[in-house]
Formats: structure tokens, C-alpha cells, sequence
């Protein structure tokens, strides 16, 4: 028989204005099994904690109720008290006769009946508790960093730095990500490559970090602290480790005018080649697709050739390679909403009427950064990508495909306001007698020094806003015209321009849905990686272990991201700080003997925390098959406990008996 | 209570809800201080998606006249989708229940989240007006005490086995 004590608060007046403590106290002291029941003023104080501690020992008890305030607010205290005077944690209870009694009634009987109601509830609950031990967790520490832009560079070197390894996967054949691809960085005008290249290198040379380009995440096995990555190296054809990066290879390529996707089809490249010059690591890649000799498995064969180390492997192939460690950092960042054509969701294909794909000088503001940017095709020039000839007039559009549920996203991308202002800026830097038009929806500024840069397009640098949408673009007499509306004016507005500048909406990268279910990480209806709470927690995620940071988790600019990113890397030091981590040992488990092996369970689970099994004697004869919990793994929802069919799973801490007991003390 | 009714019918309900949202809801309605009527006893369960429907006739086996589920909206559960687990299989034992011969209009099975504090305040309201207008549940009342063969007040549509039968 469990020795209770009954601890009633009077929280001040809160409690006791509506409630009759006294009573209470009274009442519960009757039922059997409680030993002691007493009122204090502020049980959560010093005083009223010890008071709690001295029963324990005075009264010999072996469990606690607590009629106070929400367990929210204070169960883990009442535990933590409980505990050091010698009681088990989990079998702490609280009744919560504030926010639940005292402060939603008035009648005084009333409420005291119901203040009674929910303590013997607790009571019976309380009887039936287990004692529990905190789960304790091995715990790797090395993390796995996925995607190596500005985001996971940062996370990966804050954790580097901090003195772990860390694998960091990268899906192209360079980290930068979308940075690496910018000219210049609002509000300051920094050059974007100045700032990011030498981040890059310092993760190609840091020796506790793993560096995997080319790559992706193919499997995830494992929970919190023990993951084991299954890595897909993509075939490179070339050998990184004796590859000089001399370049002899790439300049002897004869198939040079393929599309490159770092200047987003603007520029040219070979089949093999290194994204751009600065690429971490500097080692070319063999494009399969284009290359003579890969498709074919016969002829060219030039570069192999050319290369003085032997480097280049025609006969390459894919590679699993498989990594354990402890924490995973989600960072797979964003690409721009295909506009005017089918999404990776197939839902909408807004902005046909923009004619982009259709007209050579409508482009996306991302290739508007390489036209700016001095590495890029042009060599910093901004020219038209049809026939080369300096724009004297360029139209910027903001918010395509942002802020429309009609026909795009609902939700604001955030950077495009401040990317749109600098390039308005940026045109106007290098091209004197230009003139930059912007259309806008609310030009949103919000950021140390944002709006004065803004400010500095219009004022300085002359860019003419009209707050308005354009409805259509069309080419005539080789300028396109641009038709929209400016509502302040309440005019339309006619401008024949020579190039267009969409700034499309962000949207999540593409395969990010997969790594989410791989990672059993949520996402919302965009794709948008889930954090665990949007203020408390931002990069948590569902997945214990797994943090996220960047674009992935919604629209941000770089000083958010890597703001995130360290964030996400502090979380995994904190995991790295233990030599095992402890966790809530309030998780499910199966009757194994009872278990009728159906393994609805085994499907239900939501965290894949169940597993078909086999029960074994102690000399490994087999007995029968049984579904087996995997307690590193079991966040405690219960959902297998109701679809036991056979009655064989259950819920420490909510179990069936704690629950049913809870229901009949009601009667 | 305003309603000076000492003598007056008073539903016993129970509401079965989740430790994320609706519970958070209705510590929301205490902290907003939001008045309800004092008939509802909430049980903590880590989530809907734990709720053993056996749970529900257990309530109104012990003389509970109304019962509430409630949890997280769909999309937002904690564990991501025990919500959509205790509303198919709610979908699936309402109809049992009906066999059975229980009102399921004694059942409500609402979404509220930790900020609508307001929400549960009517949820309580109108499910409290819903009981009283509908009078006590007897029909399951003390079931469990029920001595096989023993002719009680059976529920209507519930066959007690007769001892003629146990063969």
C-alpha cells in the first residue's frame, strides 16, 4: 500500500479566495493510503517545499500529490523536490485546482467539490505509479551536417571548432550554396564570394571536418545520439584525392557549351568542370549526361588524356558509404518558385503572363546576381542576356510568386524587398545612365540598417518605386513591355524596358520532403522544415538529435541563417557536453509475452520506434515473435497503447492502470 | 454558479485531453480567468492518439452523463499525427457505440489548441447546456457491478446473457 501525502496550495488568494483549502485538505486526508494531507500558503516556495520534504521523511511516504497550479508550471519542480527528499520523480502528481478551479469558478462549494474531484483523481493515479529511472543514451559525438551553404558552413565549422567531427553532405560538387553565387550582400555591399570563400576553405582544411560534395543522404537507421548515415557518393569520375585541380582536364574538354547551373544557365561550361573557381573542394566533376565518353563508353577521352596524376576514372561508379553520429543538422536551404511552371508539388504554375522561359531578357533575380557579380558570365557587366547589349531600362518585379494564394505562395519571402533594392542599386552603380523601376507590394525593411539601404535605391541611387502589380509582359520592337499598375498614383503604368528581373519566391530545396521523412522531421504544406516550437525551441525539431537552420526552415537572409546555424551547432555541443544523455523514461512498452505479434503497432508508430522482434529464452532458444519498443527512439504518445489489440502495449507513466484508476475515482 | 438551481440536474463530464493543446487551452481559460461551468473533470493523456475508446464506456460506466476528446487541430499534434489516429478510430467506434445502443450525442470530439483559451471556454459551456437539456445517463451506470444473468435496467439494445444461454 503506497504511503501518499497530499500537499493543497493556497497559492495566496488564488486558490484559497474560491477554494476552501482547509476543507480540501480535510477531505482527502480520509481517503485510504493518504497519510498525510495538509494547506500551505505557497507550496512552491522554500518554505513550502520543505515543508513537502520533512513529511516525505517524517511520514515515510512513497508518493506525492501536489494540489497547486498546472503541471506545466510546476511538476518538474514538486519532482525535483520530491526526489531529493528521497521519493521517486515519477511519482510526483499534480492536481491542477488553480487554472482548472479556482480561477474559472466562483461558487465557492462548488468549486471545492470539484478541487476534491481532481485530487483524488490524482490520488488514484499517484497509487497505481511506477517508480521510473531516466532513460540513459549513449551518445556519439560527431555530427552530420546536410547541406553545405552558408548555413550548414557555419554549423559545421561552430562544431568543428568546438572539437567534434563532423560529416558534412553536400548534394553539388562544391559547398557555397547560394551565397557562393551572389555579387554583393545587402545592407553593406560586401562581396558576397569575399566574405564566403574563405568559410569554405576553412572547411576543406579543417581537420575534424568530413567533407562529402557530390553527395546526398541515402538511409538514416538509429535514434538521439546513435544515428548511422547511409551516404550516396555520386559518381565524380574523377579521383579527388590525387586530382591537382591544375585544370588541364577541363580545358581540354571539346564539349564546352553546356548550360552551367551555377550562373543558372547564363554562362557555359564543359562536362567536366568545376562549378566556379573557388570551389571547395577544387576538383572537376565529370557531367554523365554530356560527356562524349560516358555516354557512349567509347571515344573522346581527352581529359583522361590531358591529366598528368591519372585521376580521371571513366568507369566510376555511385558509393555507399556509411557514417555514425550522435546529431544531425538539417540546412538544405531554398531555391526560387519555378515561375510560370509546374512546382516540385505539383500545385501551382503561376506568372506564365511574365514570359519567363519565353523571353531571353526576363530573368530571375538569382540570375540577375550572376550578371552583377564579377566572376560571373559577363565579368560583372550587366548586359542583356539576348544580345548582349547594356539595359538601359530594367524592371524589377518583387513578390512573384510571394503574398498570392491565387496563383503562388501566401506567405512573404522576406529577402526580396532588400536583394531587389540592392540590385536597383547595384544596376545603377554600374550602369550611369540607366534607370531602375521597381514594382512592390509593402517594401519590408525590417533589420538593422534596412531601411535606411532602401532608402538609399530611391534617394541616391534614383530607382523609381511604383507600389502596384504588373499584369503582363510582352516583347515589341525588341524591348519588353512591361504593363502594370502603380496604385499610389492610381495610374497604369506603361515601360518598355530592356530587361525584366523576377523576384521569385523562395521555396524549400528540391528533395527536402524525402530527407524530412528520412529524418522523421516534419514539414509544413510548403516544405518548410517544422521546429519544435516557433519561440522557444527554433531549431529542435520532432526528432530528438535533429536540428535544423536556414532556409529550410522558412524565407531568411544570410544573417539569420548563420544565426540559426550557430544555434543548431550549440544545441549539438550541448548533446556533445554528456557522455550519455538522459531521457523521460515515460515511453511505451510491450508485453512481450502477451504480445500476438500483429504489428499494428509496428505500422502506427508515428517515430518508428517499435520493431518486430523475437523473444528468446535466456539460452537463445527462440519462443515466439513480439513487437519490441526501441526506447531511444519512443517519444511517448500512447498511440500504440489504444491500437493493442492484445492489450500489450502500455505507457509508463500513463498507463492503463493509472488512467483507469484516474476514471473510476470519479464515480 | 449564477443559476440558482440547487435542485436542478448537474452532468457529470469527463474530458479526456491532450497534454499539448488542449490541456494548454484550458490552463489558457484559467489565466484569462474564463468562466465554465464547474461539471468538467479533465484527464491528462500525452495525446488523443493514446485514448483507448474503452476509455469513454469506463466514463460512463462510472455515471459520467457527457464526455469530451479533444486534442491538437490536425496538423499540429505533438507527435505529429496521434490527432488523426484517435479521429479514424473514433470515426470507426462511433458506430459501435450506436450498436451498442450509447448516445453518441453524450460524445464530443473537438480540436483545441493551447491558444484558445476562449474555444474551450465554449466548448465547456455548450457541452454542459447539451448534458443538462439531455438529462442523467443511467443506462451504463454501474455496469461493471452487473452480475452476469442478473436482470438490471439494461441499456436499451444490450442483451445480458441469460443463464438459459451459457451452455
Amino acid at each position: 500500500m503506497a504511503r501518499i501525502g497530499v500537499f493543497t496550495c493556497w497559492c495566496g488568494e488564488n486558490i484559497a479566495r474560491t477554494v476552501d483549502v482547509e476543507q480540501v485538505s480535510a477531505a482527502l486526508g480520509q481517503l485510504p493510503g493518504v497519510h498525510c494531507s495538509l494547506d500551505y500558503k505557497y507550496m512552491c516556495s522554500e518554505p513550502g517545499q520543505s515543508l513537502i520534504q520533512e513529511k516525505i521523511k517524517s511520514e515515510n511516504l512513497d508518493a506525492v500529490v501536489v494540489a497547486s497550479c498546472s503541471p506545466h508550471m510546476h511538476l518538474r519542480t514538486f519532482r525535483k523536490t520530491a526526489a531529493n527528499a528521497g521519493v521517486n520523480p515519477y511519482r510526483v502528481e499534480m492536481a491542477n485546482i488553480r487554472e482548472h478551479c479556482s480561477w474559472v469558478h466562483h461558487d465557492r462549494a462548488t468549486a471545492t467539490t470539484k478541487a476534491i474531484d481532481l485530487i483524488r483523481m490524482s490520488v488514484a493515479k499517484v497509487r497505481w505509479d511506477e517508480p521510473l529511472e531516466p532513460i540513459k543514451v549513449p551518445v556519439t559525438r560527431r555530427a552530420l551536417v546536410v547541406g553545405g551553404g552558408v548555413a550548414g558552413i557555419q554549423a559545421a565549422l561552430d562544431i568543428a571548432d568546438g572539437g567534434y567531427e563532423v560529416v558534412l553532405v553536400e548534394r553539388e560538387p562544391s559547398i557555397g550554396g547560394k551565397m557562393a553565387g551572389l555579387s554583393e550582400t545587402f545592407p553593406t555591399l560586401d562581396c558576397s564570394q569575399c566574405i564566403l570563400t574563405p568559410r569554405m576553405v576553412e572547411v576543406g582544411q579543417h581537420p575534424r571536418i568530413k567533407l562529402y560534395t557530390y553527395s546526398e543522404v541515402e538511409q538514416v537507421e538509429g535514434y538521439l545520439g546513435n544515428f548511422t548515415i547511409t551516404i550516396r557518393k555520386k559518381a565524380r569520375y574523377v579521383d579527388t584525392k590525387s586530382c591537382t585541380g591544375c585544370g588541364d582536364c577541363w580545358n581540354a574538354c571539346p564539349i564546352k557549351r553546356n548550360p552551367s547551373e551555377f550562373d543558372y544557365g547564363l554562362g557555359m561550361r564543359p562536362a567536366i568542370y568545376i562549378p566556379f573557381p573557388q570551389a571547395v573542394p577544387a576538383r572537376p566533376v565529370i557531367d554523365k549526361e554530356t560527356c562524349t565518353r560516358i555516354k557512349k563508353g567509347k571515344g573522346c577521352g581527352l581529359c583522361e588524356k590531358k591529366c598528368l596524376t591519372h585521376s580521371i576514372h571513366f568507369d566510376d561508379q555511385d558509393e555507399l558509404v556509411s557514417e555514425k553520429v550522435g546529431a544531425v543538422v538539417v540546412a538544405t536551404g531554398f531555391k526560387l518558385y519555378s515561375i510560370g511552371q509546374q512546382q516540385d508539388d505539383g500545385a501551382t504554375t503561376g506568372y506564365g503572363e511574365y514570359g519567363y522561359g519565353k523571353f531571353k531578357d526576363v530573368v530571375t533575380s538569382l540570375q540577375f546576381e550572376r550578371l552583377l557579380s564579377a566572376s560571373g558570365p559577363t565579368g560583372g557587366r550587366v548586359v542583356r542576356p539576348s544580345d548582349g547589349k547594356e539595359p538601359k531600362n530594367v524592371v524589377f518585379l518583387s513578390c512573384v510568386g510571394s503574398r498570392d494564394d491565387a496563383k503562388g505562395l501566401p506567405y512573404c519571402s522576406k529577402i526580396c524587398c532588400m536583394y531587389t533594392a540592392k540590385h536597383a542599386m547595384l544596376y545603377k552603380h554600374k550602369v550611369h545612365d540607366g534607370q531602375a523601376h521597381v514594382f512592390y507590394m509593402d517594401i519590408r525593411a525590417g533589420g538593422k540598417n534596412y531601411e535606411e539601404f532602401v532608402r538609399r535605391a530611391i534617394e541616391q541611387d534614383g530607382a523609381r518605386y511604383y507600389r502596384g502589380r504588373v499584369s503582363r509582359i510582352y516583347e515589341e520592337n525588341g524591348k519588353l513591355v512591361v504593363r502594370g499598375a502603380d496604385t499610389l498614383a492610381g495610374a497604369p503604368v506603361t515601360i518598355e524596358a530592356d530587361l525584366v528581373v523576377l523576384a521569385a519566391a523562395v521555396v524549400p530545396a528540391t528533395g527536402v520532403r524525402d530527407l524530412a521523412r528520412k529524418l522523421n522531421v516534419g514539414y509544413d504544406q510548403y516544405g518548410f522544415l517544422l521546429e519544435s516550437h516557433p519561440k522557444l525551441r527554433p531549431v529542435e525539431t520532432s526528432a530528438a538529435g535533429v536540428f535544423i537552420c536556414g532556409a529550410c526552415q522558412a524565407p531568411k537572409d544570410i544573417p539569420e541563417a548563420v544565426a540559426q546555424a550557430s544555434a543548431a551547432a550549440s544545441k549539438a555541443l550541448i548533446m556533445f557536453g554528456h557522455e550519455e544523455l538522459t531521457r523521460e523514461p515515460e515511453v511505451a512498452r510491450i508485453d512481450e509475452k502477451n504480445c500476438a505479434a500483429c504489428f499494428t503497432c509496428v505500422r502506427t508508430c508515428p517515430y518508428h520506434a517499435i520493431d518486430k522482434a523475437e523473444l528468446l529464452t535466456p539460452r537463445g532458444v527462440f519462443v515466439k515473435r513480439t513487437a519490441r519498443v526501441n526506447p531511444g527512439l519512443c517519444m511517448g504518445c500512447g498511440t500504440c497503447v489504444a491500437v493493442c489489440p492484445s492489450k500489450s502495449a502500455d505507457l509508463a507513466g500513463f498507463t492503463e492502470q493509472e488512467i483507469y484508476a484516474e476514471v473510476e475515482a470519479l464515480v | 454558479m449564477s443559476e440558482p438551481m440547487p435542485m436542478s440536474f448537474e452532468p457529470k463530464i469527463i474530458a479526456f485531453v491532450c497534454n499539448w493543446c488542449t490541456y494548454l487551452g484550458a490552463d489558457l481559460a484559467g489565466t484569462n480567468r474564463l468562466e465554465y461551468p464547474p461539471n468538467v473533470r479533465i484527464i491528462r493523456l500525452p495525446c488523443t492518439g493514446r485514448i483507448d475508446f474503452n476509455l469513454l464506456v469506463k466514463a460512463f460506466e462510472i455515471g459520467a452523463d457527457a464526455v469530451l476528446v479533444s486534442g491538437c487541430h490536425p496538423g499540429d499534434c505533438h507527435y505529429t499525427a496521434g490527432n488523426f489516429h484517435a479521429r479514424r478510430r473514433w470515426m470507426l467506434f462511433r458506430s459501435l457505440l450506436e450498436t451498442l445502443g450509447i448516445e453518441t450525442e453524450r460524445i464530443h470530439f473537438t480540436w483545441i489548441s493551447a491558444a484558445e483559451g476562449k474555444k474551450f471556454q465554449q466548448v465547456i459551456g455548450e457541452i454542459t447546456a447539451t448534458a443538462r437539456a439531455m438529462g442523467p445517463y443511467a443506462a451504463y451506470q454501474g455496469l461493471s457491478q452487473v452480475q452476469v444473468g442478473q436482470a438490471s435496467t439494461p441499456a436499451a439494445g444490450l442483451q445480458t446473457r441469460q443463464p438459459e444461454d451459457a451452455q
